[in-house]
């Protein structure tokens, strides 16, 4: 009977695997921000409704990590948050967040910017990408699945990969 | 009685689209390589005529005699054979070693074109799953770059500088020279030379990825007076636009995801992430080689380019059908 449980176990866990490395070239992927990067007035008559939380289609898929990894150098990410250590802009591989650590506010703040520097990117980055880039920058402090992490930079770098690191505990 | 009849149509079919272009040289280097590759064709004819000549004698004239004839040994047959093996040892090395010669040759023919001091260089940075052109030049004002698609004076000597972005790749244009590979972190180089005008078509020899084979490149020999106006053409920045359509596509080209990754000179377009389009107009190929270069494929290529090459780095774009239309007409008049 354990036997019978170990194996159902493992051939789950296999399945976990299939979807890990999926790519998907094209798809639409979820919008909740405006294209075209405008900030609505969160003065509301009445107060404002909760805002409904879009999971990050890509917490679970490695490929689309690595995805968000390559284009966080390719759009220059790093000419302001560095390598996750903060330089010009906050550090993001630690447990402060000023915006909130979950997808839909690392979305948020990409697609309309933030004050003090953070340029809105919406309508200039298309949604899939920004998913991508969501779904790393929440890799870097350890906050996806360790085996959907990165392994390791592309170039030769010094300091642990994604995949090592353990989330610091929240403050 | 159809399979005799497709063993003689496939031939026929291979011979319909002329020669490779590997056995069509249109240059020194990629007619010494040609010769060689002939040398090393007629050698093989020969040798397998010659062992099936001696096959079929022994399996049909000797046959009779030979069965009697192992035991006992006949001194004078024994030296027969003997001399018979070693002038087929002596001739199977006088062979190999003139083949090593003709190969030692070859190979320093092909380098002692790069002795001739090269009249144009060509930086040629490989990445997936395209090629960017850079056109040296001392004078930094006067050096542009172009995608997948060179031009090259006839006659003159050319040197290809050979760079990787991420992995291996392979550069092989098979009518001039043989293949140079782009090796991230290692410059290499390569000098051509074509002797006739015509286009040749090159492709990534290198397996990389998931569209190496939608990975190709298109040399234009030109004479050289058309290569000149050819080079003073791409020098310039991008003309400005006049027509209606075609400044509101540079609206829409300026605020909209292509500016972030693609060039084009006289405009704040400067990212180097995709290919330079400046002058992408007066190319012949979109996505290196993949799709003709019209309207029509420039709007199927821009708003879902992962349909016509899965994995590509360029992402999907939805615009407004009048956006893209405005697009599309300032993209293509971008020559």
């Amino acid at each position: 009977m354990k036997a019978v449980a170990a194996v159902a176990l493992g051939l789950v866990l296999l399945l976990a695997a299939c979807e890990r490395e999926q790519r998907r070239f094209s798809e639409v992927a979820p919008s909740s921000g405006r294209p075209d990067g405008t900030r609505p007035s969160e003065i509301t008559a009445g107060g404002a409704a909760p805002a409904a939380m879009v999971r990050g289609p890509y917490e679970e898929n490695a490929w689309a990590v690595g995805e968000g990894k390559r284009l966080y150098q390719a759009y220059n990410c790093n000419g302001c948050h560095a390598n996750g250590g903060g330089g010009m802009g906050p550090a993001l591989m630690d447990a402060k967040w000023i915006y909130g650590s979950e997808p839909q506010n690392i979305y948020t703040t990409i697609v309309e910017g933030r004050p003090n520097g953070m340029p809105a990117f919406g309508g200039k980055v298309p949604d899939q990408q920004v998913w991508q880039l969501v779904a790393y920058v929440r890799s870097m402090s350890g906050q996806l699945r360790g085996d959907v992490r990165p392994g390791r930079d592309d170039h030769m770098r010094a300091k642990e990969s994604e995949m090592a690191r353990r989330p610091e505990p929240a403050k | 009685m159809s399979r005799i009849a497709l063993a003689v149509v496939t031939p026929a079919l291979a011979a319909c689209s002329g020669r490779p272009p590997v056995l069509d040289p249109g240059g020194p280097q990629a007619a010494r390589i040609a010769s060689y590759w002939w040398l090393n064709f007629w050698i093989a004819v020969v040798v397998l005529a010659a062992v099936i000549a001696f096959l079929v004698d022994t399996v049909v004239r000797r046959r009779a005699t030979l069965t009697t004839a192992i035991v006992p040994v006949e001194p004078r047959a024994e030296r027969r054979v003997m001399i018979g093996v070693s002038v087929a040892v002596g001739l199977t090395a006088v062979t190999l070693l003139g083949l090593v010669i003709a190969d030692a040759t070859t190979g320093r023919g092909l380098r002692s074109l790069s002795g001739e001091e090269p009249a144009v260089t060509i930086e040629v940075t490989a990445q997936q799953w395209w090629w960017d052109a850079e056109y040296w030049d001392p004078v930094p004002s006067q050096r542009f770059r172009t995608a997948n698609e060179i031009h090259i004076p006839v006659g003159r000597a050319v040197l290809v500088k050979t760079k990787s972005l991420d992995v291996n790749h392979s550069f092989w244009v098979p009518g001039l020279h043989g293949k140079q590979d782009h090796i991230p972190g290692h410059n290499s180089s390569l000098t051509l030379k074509a002797d006739h005008p015509g286009r040749f078509a090159g492709r990534c020899a290198e397996f990389c990825g998931l569209q190496h084979a939608h990975m190709q490149l298109l040399v234009f020999a030109d004479p050289p007076e058309v290569f000149e106006a050819w080079r003073a053409a791409q020098r310039r920045p991008a003309a400005e636009p006049t027509s209606q359509p075609a400044l509101r596509g540079r609206d829409v080209f300026m605020s909209g995801p292509c500016v972030l990754c693609h060039t084009v000179l006289g405009t704040p377009a400067g990212a180097r992430l995709g290919p330079d389009l400046t002058h992408v107009g007066s190319r012949t190929m979109l996505a290196a080689g993949t799709v003709l270069n019209t309207p029509g494929h420039l709007g199927g290529w821009i708003t879902d380019p992962q349909s016509i090459k899965p994995g590509n780095r360029m992402p999907a774009s939805s615009f407004p059908a009048d956006d893209l239309q405005a697009l599309i007409v300032y993209v293509s008049g971008l020559k």
